[in-house]
Order: C-alpha cells, then structure tokens, then sequence
C-alpha cells in the first residue's frame, strides 16, 4: 500500500519508460477485470429486470417469478450443501495425510493425483456419474428406502436409474475435492514449524499434534477453502445436467426420480428453446446465481481476512 | 512454502491466461467463420441448377436436423466447391428467432411459425416465407425391461405410464395389450425430456390428441407434469432407459440402438416406429389453414386409425426467404434447398440420421415453393 520500498540511489537508467508502461499495463489489466465484472452485473441486472416485474401467468409455471425460482434455489443450495458435507472432511483427511502423514515421495504423487482430479472436464464426471456411478448406487439406494424409509430424506420410490440429487451430489463432491484439498494442505504446510515442535516438546501425539498445533492456525484457512468449493459447488452446470433427474419439485427425498433442479442446470436445459420473457427470466435466476455465489465468496474472503499473515488462499 | 504457493498462483494465472486467450481465439475463429462475406461472384441464372452457385449459406435453428444437415452439407458442398453452408444447432426457437432478425440466411425448426411470426417473416423478408418439411423422424416409445423384447401399448396405456398412473408393469391395462405375455411386476419408471424439446412438443401433442381422456395437458415443448424421471437431450434419455431397469422414454427412433420399441395401438392395428410408416402419416396430415402456397406447415393427423400409419412423428421444417438481396444469394438458397427436398437429399439424410423421406406428393409442392424463390428485394 504506502509502504515505499528505500534502495539505494541508484543511477538513473532507461528502465524508467519500461516501468510506466509495465505499471500502465498491470493496471489496465486490473481495471478490465473490474469493467468485465461490471459489465457482467448490468447485463444481467438489465436483461433480467423484466422478469422481476412481469405477470405471473406470463412467467413459465404461471407461478410469478419467485414461484419460478424458489424450488431451483432449493435445488442449488441443497446439492451444493450435500456435496459440501461429504467433500469437507474428506478433503481435510487428504490433505492432512499430504501434509503431516504420508512420506515426502508419496505426498507429492498424491498431491499430483489430487491436481489431476481438477483438471477432468465436468463433462467427463457427467458422463461417469451418468453411466457408470448412478447404476451402482442403486442397490444402496433400495437399501437405504428399506432400512431408512422413515426419514423423509429416503422416503423413496427408489430410482431405478440412480440419477437423484444423491447421485448428483456424489459427483459434486468429487469436483470440489481438489479444490477443498489443495487449499487445506497450503495451509497444514503454513503452521509455524515452531508451534509443531512446541507440542512435540510437550509430549503430543501426532493426532494431539495436528487438534493443538495445525488445526487452530489453519481454522480459518480450512473454512475459505471449504467456501470456495461450495462456490465452484453452485455454478456447476453439466454434470449436473448430465447426472440429475431433474422435475422441478420441492423435495428433501434425495433417493427418488423426482427432484429440484439447480439453476445453473436450469438455464442450461432451458435456454436453448428459449424466447421472448422466458429468456428474461432464466437470466434473472442467473442473476440470483451470481448473488449467492458472490455472497458465498464474500463470507469466504472476510473470513481469510481476519488473519492478516494467512496467504495460502491465493 | 510461500515458494511454493507462490509458483502455484503463478502457475494457475499463466493457466488462465492460457484459456482465456484460447477462448479469444475461439471467439475469433467463429465470427470470421460467421462474417464470411455472404455476397459472390456468381452469374447464375434462373434455373436453380447446383453447378453454379456459390458464397456461403447460414443457416440456424433444430438439432434434430444436426445429422441430416451434416450429409448435406457434405454432399452439397462437394458438389459444389465454391460453397460454404453454416448451420448453427443452436435449438428450433433461437433458429427462428436469428432468421426473423434477419441474422441467418435459413431457419431450421421443429414446429412450424406462428401466425405472428409469419408476420414478423413478411417484414424481414420483404415477402412471404418459404416453408418445407425437410426431415421427417419417428418418436418411438422405448423401454427396457429385462426379458421383453416385444411391446404393444394402446395409446391411452402409453399416456397412463407417462402420467405415473400405471406404475407396475404387470398392471391390467398392460396385459390387456399384450395378450397371452408374462410381464414381470417391476415398477415402471417414465423417462422425460428435461430441455424444451420439439421430440416432446411431437409427443404431448400426440397424447392429447390421442389420449385425452388420460392426458389432460395440451401440447408442449416443455414437459407439462413433475412425475417421471428427466433426462438432457435425446441421448440423456436414451442413456437413462438404457441404464435403469423397467425403464420406459420417448426418442427419435434412430437413436434407440438395442433398447426395445413399443409398437402403438393404430386403429385396431399395433404399428412400429418405421420409416416407412413415418412417411405414410404425411400423406394423412394437412395443410395449416390460411397460409400462402409457400408455406407447407401441416398439423400431423395423429388420430388416424388407418393401418400401415405411425402417428408420432417430428417434422421439422427448413424457412427461408422468398425474396433475397442478391440474385446469387436467392440462386444458393434455392439450390440448397432443392437439393434437401430431392431424393439423393432426402435418402442421404435417411442413411445418416434415420429419417423418413419425404414423399413424392410433398416433393412437388415443396419444389414449386422453393422456385418461388427469387432476388426481389432491394
């Protein structure tokens, strides 16, 4: 910010041009990214706005426009928030075992490995949720209806294709893993060698270790990461598309055909065969979208914030 | 460590930067493929034969088209050297839209235009438009039910199982159709179309007209109820009846592979899901009323109870001018769709995409309406 760095004087060069420009170029290109940003906000704020204010009957379900959202922002949060809570303490797992656990040699080919898992193509989990995940969940699906049937999450009719919000969320968790882990280990990696060594000393285990030592430095760090993939969580669209049964209901049974879509999904699906308001009002609930999903990072930023020496979130 | 985060900040910007400036290029690519100047050099007169036309033709609009309009591309372009076709599968409704911003040279759509978008037609073009069938695809019901390889369903059947009121196969209503088979008890899981489809606007019309005692919605792109399982695209639907057990989904009868189809209660006939018996219903339609001669929309008769007939088909149309700028334009357009319509055309489509061609009645009507076409505009 202010803090001007003193050198020693030196003597006057050419690469003062060089300088300016170079600084002209880096702030142009900050600048862009604010007007794309921008942009991106008035587009949807203008293209949208009819559909805040249109009839009912003219929005697509005759239900008003809230009535057209409400079950899609359902559906997003409520996959994204399964996905959330199956991929969070598994990505703190891995990237423990990375971090404290796993010899050098196998810490870096895993790390690697779990690289590798963020460069598959969502299109590509769409297709292995579809073909290859959702056939065999089945059989715990009608499991889980047999055993579990009373709690409304599995009230079932079972699926008979296994593509349910369930399913969905499966594949969700697996595409937010590297995320969620990558951002874990930099920050297991940043605890203060001094804080481990100070609890060794004391005579803690490895796991006393990690609850004493890691854990607390790396809380907040923990929960960014944790955000950041619920915000990857939300926008996906294809594999969504691809893997969930989507009708449109209201609905926490996560093992039936009949489920919420997500908005993302929606627009997707939608948009193709669109025309006239119903354009207006798919870009609306992406307007939403982009709401939640900046909400979402917001909380995620303020939270790596308050601990001014963190840097692993970068 | 900040090391190595550092390098991996640096590493995941030089990653962006890399897409991003691919996706530039990408960008670049498809604009100057789009603004590929239309006009051309060519002196062809008249007669629409292909030898001398030339320039580019957009084109825009169903997907349903997309494998048919790939074998004509192909052939018409290797006919003729100096012409590029564009077609854009960009769905039916934004197909129409382009065309009536004047945006494409053609619109490809699965369901005709409406009155006001004939209107909208006429101001764009300056005259009336041109409107042919040019793909003509069975819907075939189809299921997979481990130990069935042969089904019949009566039409009000067939609405019951979408409507989620028959929901074990070895309901009554089942038997009744298929006499003297065992059907096993396994319950029966409807699959949809979750896009706006003209594959489901064909099929809900279908059953409201057929069943409509039992299917008590009116035709639509988007499906009506929120029963059933969904499924994006027509291979999303086949790949869900292919993978479920006791599965049951409607889709272009070309992309149904080894899944089972139902023959549908015609009359007092069950009829298959063929091409010949596709293109035997075009000849039992007719004509929407009140349009000029060029237009060719026709409601298709889904209550005929003739036998030899398959009732669920999608038409899907090509709309063009009747006038255009310049008189190589009208030259290429005419061209392009003389050949669709011909029998090399429409029997190069039936071997790649499955479609049933166009009879010869309809030939000649659509041929009389694609001579109309002529550079009038100025």
């Amino acid at each position: 910010m202010s803090s001007t760095v003193l050198r020693e004087p030196r003597p006057p060069t050419r690469s003062r041009a060089g300088d300016q420009v170079f600084r002209g170029l880096a702030a142009g290109a900050a600048a862009l990214i604010l007007a794309a940003l921008a942009g991106v906000v008035v587009f949807l704020t203008y293209q949208g706005a009819p559909a805040f204010t249109a009839p009912a009957t003219a929005v697509p379900g005759a239900s008003g426009f809230f009535g057209y959202l409400w079950p899609l922002v359902f559906g997003t949060l409520l996959v994204s928030g399964l996905a959330l809570v199956m991929a969070t303490p598994l990505s703190i797992g891995v990237a423990l075992f990375i971090s404290h656990y796993a010899p050098r040699r196998l810490a870096s080919v895993l790390g690697y490995m779990i690289d590798l898992l963020a460069a598959i193509p969502s299109v590509v989990y769409g297709l292995w949720g579809i073909s290859f995940l959702a056939p065999r969940l089945v059989p715990l699906y009608s499991w889980l209806d047999q055993h579990l049937g009373f709690l409304p999450f599995f009230a079932g009719p079972t699926s008979a294709t296994g593509r349910t919000i369930l399913t969905a969320a499966v594949v969700l968790a697996v595409m937010v893993l590297p995320i969620i882990t990558a951002l874990c280990r930099e920050t297991f990696l940043q605890v203060p060698r001094l804080h481990e060594e100070a609890a060794l000393a004391l005579g803690a285990t490895r796991w006393e270790l990690v609850r004493v030592a890691v854990f607390p430095f790396a809380r907040s760090g923990m929960v960014s990461a944790a955000m950041l993939g619920l915000g990857r969580a939300l926008g996906e669209t294809m594999a969504v598309v691809m893997v969930l049964s989507a009708t449109g209901v209201v609905s926490v049974n996560l093992i039936s055909s009949v489920n919420p879509s997500t908005i993302a999904a929606n627009i997707a699906l939608q948009f193709p065969e669109a025309a006239g308001l119903t354009v207006n009002v798919l870009i609306a609930t992406g307007l939403v979208l982009f709401v939640i999903t900046f909400a979402v990072n917001l909380v995620a930023r303020s939270v790596v914030a308050r601990r001014k020496d963190f840097s692993g979130a970068a | 460590m900040t090391h190595t985060s550092q390098s991996r900040a640096a590493l995941s910007r030089t990653a962006l930067l890399g897409s991003l400036s691919l996706s530039v290029a990408l960008g670049l690519t498809a604009c100057s493929a789009a603004n590929e100047s239309s006009n051309s050099s060519s002196g062809g007169t008249g007669s629409a034969t292909a030898a001398q036309v030339s320039g580019t033709l957009n084109g825009a609009g169903s997907t349903a088209q997309e494998a048919a309009m790939e074998a004509w591309k192909a052939s018409f372009q290797s006919a003729n050297p100096n012409v590029t076709v564009n077609y854009d599968a960009v769905g039916s409704g934004s197909g129409r839209e382009q065309f009536l911003a004047g945006g494409v040279n053609f619109a490809g759509s699965d369901s005709y235009l409406s009155t006001d978008e004939v209107k909208a037609a006429k101001k764009t073009c300056g005259s009336s438009p041109v409107e042919v069938p040019v793909y003509v695809s069975p819907i075939a019901v189809i299921y997979n039910l481990p130990g069935v390889n042969k089904l019949q369903l009566s039409p009000a059947t067939v609405a019951n199982i979408f409507a989620g009121k028959i929901t074990s196969w070895n309901d009554p209503a089942i038997r009744a159709d298929n006499p003297g088979m065992s059907l096993p008890g396994t319950a029966i899981t409807p699959v949809h179309r979750s896009d706006d489809s003209g594959t489901t606007a064909n099929f809900t019309d279908y059953l409201s007209k057929v069943a409509h005692m039992e299917w008590t919605y009116p035709a639509d792109d988007t499906w009506p109820i929120k029963s059933g399982e969904s499924a994006d695209g027509t291979s999303g639907v086949v790949a869900a009846v292919k993978h479920g057990s006791g599965t049951i989904g409607y889709a272009d009868a070309s992309q149904a592979g080894s899944l089972g189809e139902a023959s549908i209660k015609v009359g007092s006939h069950y009829a298959k899901p063929t091409t010949a018996a596709a293109s035997a219903v075009l000849a039992e339609s007719k004509a929407v009323a009140g349009r000029q001669s060029t237009d060719m929309a026709m409601d298709v008769n889904r209550t005929t109870t003739k036998s030899g007939v398959y009732p669920i088909v999608l038409i899907s149309y090509q709309i063009t001018c009747s006038t255009y700028d310049s008189k190589a334009q009208a030259n290429l357009v005419k061209a392009f769709e003389s050949y669709v319509i011909s029998a090399p055309g429409q029997n190069a489509a039936a071997k790649q995409a499955g479609s049933a061609p166009i009879t010869a009645a309809l030939r000649t009507q659509a041929q009389q309406a694609i001579n109309t076409i002529s550079a009038g505009r100025q």
